[in-house]
């Protein structure tokens, strides 16, 4: 067991693994499972991921509530027309991302990576990367132990809850997990990989969660797709060789405690940023009377 | 500090959007549709807090009309439960209700059957897909159903628990925990166990002198 990424670091550097070696190992205790029994239980996970980030590529795909829907397709068709600011990847992780969250708000299935807000943000991630990186099945399982392990930190350390942390606490850490994963399939260092998931972090530190009508939608997907991109970016930023000031540990309790500081109105109980705007609260009598 | 599974980081694979407001509402509706027992021709939702208040933007109904089917939180055909509910004749009501101090996730589930008496049950969805139990037919229990349960009542006399703990131990069971309350001469046992209970333990405990009801659940598991 750890607690810690210095924890992680040090056990790295001494036995000479990857962050992805050491959960596995760590997984195969914990949960009593063989090595391959745990690689086949992560792998439904992946399944599942790939249906929900393109199930809404192609179709319209509306919510349960009908606030929201089809912006995934709308952002894939704009991006066939090839005409876009920020490029192919970028385009196609967004629309990824809006796939997931769009799929999730419409009763549809998804994994929770590390809540259902956020569950856009992982799986957008990873084909993104495997695309790019030419990537197998299994290199992408192997990163999700590692995004699985930096998520732990964060879960340990500080909170993956909205409603405790802000959106930061959610979308920051589905994020925070994608870079630090994605750095290792790249073939970064474990301190690259905590690199990328402290710039994630510290990106959107302080970010509110204000869902309109309390529902897993508005802004929710808009932040997966920034999320997703934040994990691209940072991950980038990590394997250049940028190293972060402050240390992923700090940085989590620094998130830990910006969320402690934001007012109830502003963690997921949908009384302040957009959900109280006269839009939002409209919207809000709309659906719920 | 909590020691986690990645599966718990990554997971659960559910049904969306929420996983207190819709994974975790299917999880307490199958879980309470294994207490109270097959054979219902009608269920009444009573809804508590933010389920009263958000359960039609959040599926929560379906969520809990599917858990009473028996779907699990990750069935797909949780979305369409309503009409799944109507083929099988089953009648569903929703209704808004205060129960007093009690987590704002909560839900009363009233089974109905033509032949025996109305079945009730409270639990919360308490985050992440997890849920607790608080009350079975006006017993106060607090159980998470995330291990084997056993769920017992009996004609209150010395010595049950001895005779139900050393049927366990004869069968290599290993208790986890276990809470009996007592009203009006009738007692309630929850005991937890650390693995899946088998039929000969259920047997064995059935033919115990004084058993009125035994109920074991085994958790859901992904």
């Amino acid at each position: 067991m750890f607690n810690k990424a210095e924890e992680i670091l040090e056990v790295c550097k001494l036995e000479n693994k990857s962050i992805s070696d050491i959960i596995i190992e760590k997984e195969i205790e914990h949960l009593g499972l063989t090595r391959q029994q745990l690689i086949e239980k992560m792998r439904e996970s992946l399944e599942v991921m790939k249906h929900s980030a393109t199930e809404a590529l192609e179709k319209e795909v509306k919510s349960v509530s009908g606030l929201t829907g089809g912006n995934s397709k709308k952002i894939e068709d704009y991006k066939k027309k090839g005409k876009t600011l920020s490029g192919d990847l970028i385009n196609s992780a967004m629309a990824k991302a809006f796939s997931t969250s769009e799929v999730n708000a419409s009763m549809g299935k998804i994994v929770a990576a590390p809540t259902a807000g956020a569950s856009g943000i992982l799986p957008s991630a990873f084909l993104s990367a495997k695309e790019k990186l030419n990537l197998s099945d299994d290199d992408l399982i192997k990163g999700l132990f590692t995004a699985g392990g930096v998520g732990e930190i964060i879960a340990k350390n500080a909170t993956i809850s909205g409603a405790e942390g802000g959106c930061q606490a959610e979308c920051g850490s589905a994020a925070a997990m994608a870079a630090a994963a994605i750095v290792e399939m790249a073939g970064g260092s474990v301190e690259d990989s905590f690199n990328a998931a402290s710039f994630a972090l510290t990106n959107i530190m302080g970010l509110v969660c204000d869902p309109i009508a309390g529902l897993v939608e508005y802004p929710c997907a808009l932040r997966n797709a920034s999320g997703v991109v934040n994990a691209l970016i940072s991950a980038d930023m990590a394997l250049a060789k940028v190293e972060s000031l402050v240390p992923f540990d700090e940085v989590v309790e620094a998130m830990y405690k910006v969320g402690k500081a934001l007012p109830e109105s502003l963690r997921e109980t949908a009384l302040g940023g957009l959900a109280a705007t006269p839009t939002g609260k409209r919207c809000s009598k709309k659906i719920l009377g | 500090m909590k020691d986690y599974s990645v599966f718990d980081i990554l997971g659960p694979i559910m049904i969306g959007p929420s996983s207190s407001h819709t994974a975790g509402a299917a999880r307490l509706a199958r879980i309470s549709k294994e207490i109270a027992g097959d054979g219902f021709y009608k269920v009444a939702f009573m809804l508590h807090g933010s389920f009263a208040k958000t359960y039609k933007g959040h599926g929560t109904d379906k969520a809990l009309v599917g858990g009473i089917l028996g779907m699990d939180p990750d069935d797909e055909n949780i979305k369409t439960s309503l009409e799944k509910a109507e083929e099988k004749n089953i009648d569903i009501s929703f209704e808004e209700v205060d129960l007093g101090y009690v987590h704002p996730n909560t839900v009363k589930l009233i089974f109905k059957y033509r032949d025996k008496e109305d079945f009730y049950i409270i639990g919360s969805s308490i985050g992440g897909g997890n849920i607790v139990i608080v009350n079975i037919n006006g017993n106060d229990v607090n159980f998470t159903a995330d291990k084997p349960t056993l769920f017992l009542k009996y004609k209150d006399r010395k010595g049950v628990i001895s005779e139900v703990g050393s049927i366990f131990s004869t069968n290599d069971f290993n208790i986890a925990s276990m809470k009996v309350t007592r009203e009006k001469r009738i007692a309630t046992m929850i005991c937890e166990l650390d693995s899946t209970i088998d039929d000969k333990s259920i047997e064995s405990i059935k033919n115990l002198k004084d058993i009125l009801y035994i109920k074991s659940i085994n958790p859901i598991v992904r």
